[in-house]
C-alpha cells in the first residue's frame, strides 16, 4: 500500500481505502462491496451536490451573455452563491401533492428521472484509472438507462392528476423514444471504429479522434442527445406557451427541484458523452502519465461540448411537434442508417485494400454529407414549388424542419 | 450466507411480491409498473448470473420499450386517473388452463434437472469472447441465422401492418392530402 501518488492518485486512494477496510477485518467481498457503495455515494454527491448547482449558475451567466443581460449578480461575487439560496428556497417551499394524484407514483417519479442521469455517470471515464464500472457493454447501457428516465418522465406526467401534465408526458414519451432510434444507431459507429461496446476501450481507440473519422456520426449524435434532455430548440415537452409547464406542472418544492437538477445535469452528461465518444475523452498530451491532467482534458471537452449546447438553447425557437417528427423520421433516422452502412463498408475495404483508415472514412462521410444536402436542398424546392403552384404561403413541415435544423 | 445469496434472495423476494401485485392491483397502470419491477428483478438475476449483456438487453428492451409501451397504451385507451375496472375477463378460466399447463410444463423440466441446488458453472473470464460468440451464431449459417432472420422478416412485417393501419385515408379530414 503505497501512498498518494501523483502518477496514479485514483488507483493509489482505492488501494488505500482496500487496504484500511482489510486490516479493520472485514471479509474481501464485503470490501468490494464498500467500495463500490464509497465511489457511488462520492460520485452522487458531486455530480449533484457540487456540480448541478455550479452548472446552473455557469448557465445561467452564459444564457444572460447570450441574451444580452448580466445575469445572477447580486449574491457574493458574480452571484455565485445565488444557486445555494434558490437552493435553500426550493427545500424550505411546501411539498404539495395535489388531490387526486396518485401518490406513490408521483413520488416515484422524480427520482426515477434523477436516477436515470446518475446512473449514466456509471460507466463514464473520467480518467486512465477513475470510472465507475468498466462495463463491456458500456453502450447499450447508456441507451438502457435512458429507457427508464423516459418511464420516470411518463409516470410524472400520468400521476399528476392534470390534463397539461398528460399532454407534456405524451410529448415527451413520443419524442424520446423517437429520438432513442437515430441515437442508438448512431453508437453503432464508434462501437465498430473500436471494436468494443466498452467506453474505456472506445476512448483508448481514439488515437485519432472518432469526429475525424465520423463526423456525420457525431452531428447526428449531438442533436439526437440536445433532443433527448429535451431542450430548446426540442423543449415541446415543457412548452410553456403551450402547455403551462409539461409533466412536471403540480410539482413544487424539492420535488420540481429534482426534475431541474435532473436536466442540467442531464444537459452536462450528454455532453461529457460526446465527449468521451467522438472527441477522445480523457486523451491528450501526458494523460497516461498524469492522470489528473486527463481529468482535466475530459473536463474542458466536456465544457465545450456543453457551451455549444447552451448556445442552441439560447439562440433557436422551439420546433413544432410535426417538424419535430418530421426531423427525425424523415431527416436523422435515414442519416443514420446511411451512416452505419458506409462507416461499416469504408472501414472494411479500408482494411482489406490498406488505404488509409481516416483520410477514407473522412472522405466517405464527406460525400455522404453533401449527398445529403443535395437532396435536402431538391426536396425544399420541391415543397417550395408545390406551395407557390397551390398558393399556400406556409412552408412544408420537412421543410420547416430542415430550415429550422 | 455470502453476499450474492444475500442479494439473490432478496431480489428473488422483491420479483415474488412483485408479480404478485402484478395480478392483483386493481388499477392497470400500478400492475404494469409492478411488471417493470418484476423485470428490473429478472435484469439483477442476470447480473447475479455474470450476464451482464443479457442483463442490459433486459433493461433496454423490457423496461425501456415494452413495458413503456404498455403504459402508453394503457393511458391512451382507458381512463387512466379513475381505472378500476373487472379484474377479470369471462374468458378467464382459458388464462388459468393455460397457466396450469405452463407450471405443469415447468415442474417436469425441473423434476428432470439432476439437482436444484448444483451451484452455477463458473464462466470464462474473459466476457468479451462470449459475447462475439454470440454475435457469430446469430449469423453463421451452421447455428441460428434462420429463426434470426424469420424474426426480422416478422418484425418487418409487423411494421408495415402497423404503418398501413396508421395510415390516414387520402382526402379524410386529419389526413394529409398526398
Amino acid at each position: 500500500m503505497s501512498g498518494l501518488t501523483f502518477n496514479d492518485p485514483f488507483g493509489s486512494l482505492g488501494d488505500f481505502i482496500r487496504g484500511f477496510l482489510l486490516g479493520l477485518g472485514l471479509p474481501a467481498p464485503w470490501v468490494t462491496f464498500i467500495q463500490f457503495l464509497l465511489g457511488a455515494v462520492v460520485l452522487i454527491g458531486a455530480t449533484m451536490g457540487g456540480g448541478a448547482i455550479v452548472l446552473i449558475w455557469i448557465e445561467r451567466k452564459v444564457g444572460a451573455r447570450f441574451q444580452d443581460r448580466l445575469g445572477p449578480n447580486r449574491v457574493g461575487p458574480f452571484g455565485i452563491f445565488q444557486n445555494f439560496a434558490d437552493a435553500v428556497k426550493l427545500i424550505t417551499k411546501e411539498d404539495i401533492t395535489p388531490s387526486g394524484a396518485d401518490k406513490t407514483v408521483f413520488n416515484l417519479a422524480p427520482l426515477l428521472v434523477v436516477m436515470s442521469v446518475v446512473g449514466l455517470w456509471a460507466v463514464m471515464p473520467f480518467a486512465p484509472s477513475l470510472i465507475g464500472a468498466d462495463l463491456n457493454v458500456g453502450v447499450l447501457y447508456l441507451l438502457s438507462i435512458g429507457g427508464v428516465g423516459t418511464l420516470g418522465i411518463m409516470l410524472a406526467g400520468m400521476s399528476s392528476n392534470n390534463k397539461y401534465a398528460l399532454l407534456g408526458a405524451l410529448r415527451a414519451v413520443a419524442m424520446l423514444v423517437s429520438f432513442e432510434i437515430p441515437m442508438a444507431l448512431v453508437l453503432l459507429v464508434p462501437t465498430m471504429l473500436a471494436g468494443s461496446m466498452g467506453t474505456v476501450q472506445i476512448v483508448e481507440s481514439q488515437s485519432t479522434w472518432f469526429v475525424a473519422l465520423a463526423p456525420v456520426a457525431a452531428l447526428i449524435f449531438f442533436i439526437s442527445s440536445v433532443a433527448e434532455i429535451g431542450r430548446a430548440p426540442f423543449d415541446l415537452l415543457e412548452a410553456e406557451s403551450e402547455i403551462v409547464a409539461g409533466y412536471n406542472i403540480e410539482y413544487s418544492g424539492m420535488k420540481f427541484g429534482l426534475f431541474m437538477v435532473s436536466e442540467f445535469l442531464h444537459a452536462f452528461t450528454v455532453s461529457a458523452l460526446t465527449a468521451v465518444l467522438f472527441l477522445g475523452g480523457w486523451r491528450g498530451p501526458g494523460a497516461e502519465t498524469y492522470p489528473l491532467l486527463g481529468l482535466l482534458y475530459f473536463l474542458i471537452k466536456s465544457g465545450a461540448v456543453y457551451f455549444i449546447i447552451i448556445w442552441f438553447r439560447f439562440s433557436s425557437p422551439r420546433v413544432r411537434i410535426d417538424q419535430m417528427m418530421a426531423l427525425n423520421w424523415k431527416f436523422l433516422t435515414p442519416l443514420a442508417l446511411a451512416v452505419v452502412v458506409v462507416t461499416a463498408v469504408v472501414q472494411k475495404l479500408a482494411e482489406s485494400l490498406g488505404w488509409p483508415m481516416t483520410p477514407s472514412l473522412l472522405g466517405a462521410n464527406v460525400l455522404l454529407a453533401l449527398l445529403t444536402l443535395a437532396v435536402l436542398r431538391s426536396h425544399a424546392r420541391a415543397m417550395r414549388q408545390r406551395a407557390e403552384s397551390q398558393g399556400e404561403p406556409q412552408p412544408g413541415p420537412i421543410a420547416g424542419a430542415v430550415r429550422g435544423a | 450466507m455470502t453476499l450474492l445469496q444475500v442479494f439473490f434472495l432478496v431480489t428473488a423476494a422483491v420479483m415474488l411480491v412483485g408479480s404478485w401485485l402484478v395480478v392483483t392491483s386493481r388499477r392497470l397502470v400500478h400492475a404494469g409498473l409492478w411488471l417493470i419491477l418484476v423485470m428490473a428483478g429478472v435484469a439483477a438475476m442476470l447480473v447475479i448470473l455474470e450476464a451482464s449483456f443479457l442483463a442490459v438487453v433486459e433493461v433496454l428492451v423490457y423496461i425501456g420499450a415494452i413495458s413503456i409501451l404498455i403504459i402508453f397504451a394503457v393511458m391512451l385507451t382507458r381512463r387512466v386517473m379513475d381505472d378500476s375496472g373487472p379484474q377479470s375477463t369471462p374468458m378467464w378460466w382459458v388464462a388459468g388452463l393455460v397457466s396450469l399447463l405452463l407450471l405443469g410444463g415447468l415442474l417436469a423440466v425441473f423434476a428432470r434437472m439432476p439437482s436444484l441446488l448444483v451451484s452455477s458453472a463458473e464462466l470464462p473470464a474473459d466476457q468479451a469472447t462470449l459475447l462475439s460468440d454470440l454475435g457469430r451464431s446469430l449469423v453463421d449459417a451452421n447455428r441460428f441465422v434462420l429463426p434470426f432472420e424469420l424474426a426480422s422478416i416478422l418484425l418487418l412485417a409487423a411494421m408495415v401492418g402497423a404503418i398501413f393501419i396508421a395510415r390516414p385515408e387520402a382526402g379524410v379530414e386529419g389526413g394529409e392530402d398526398k
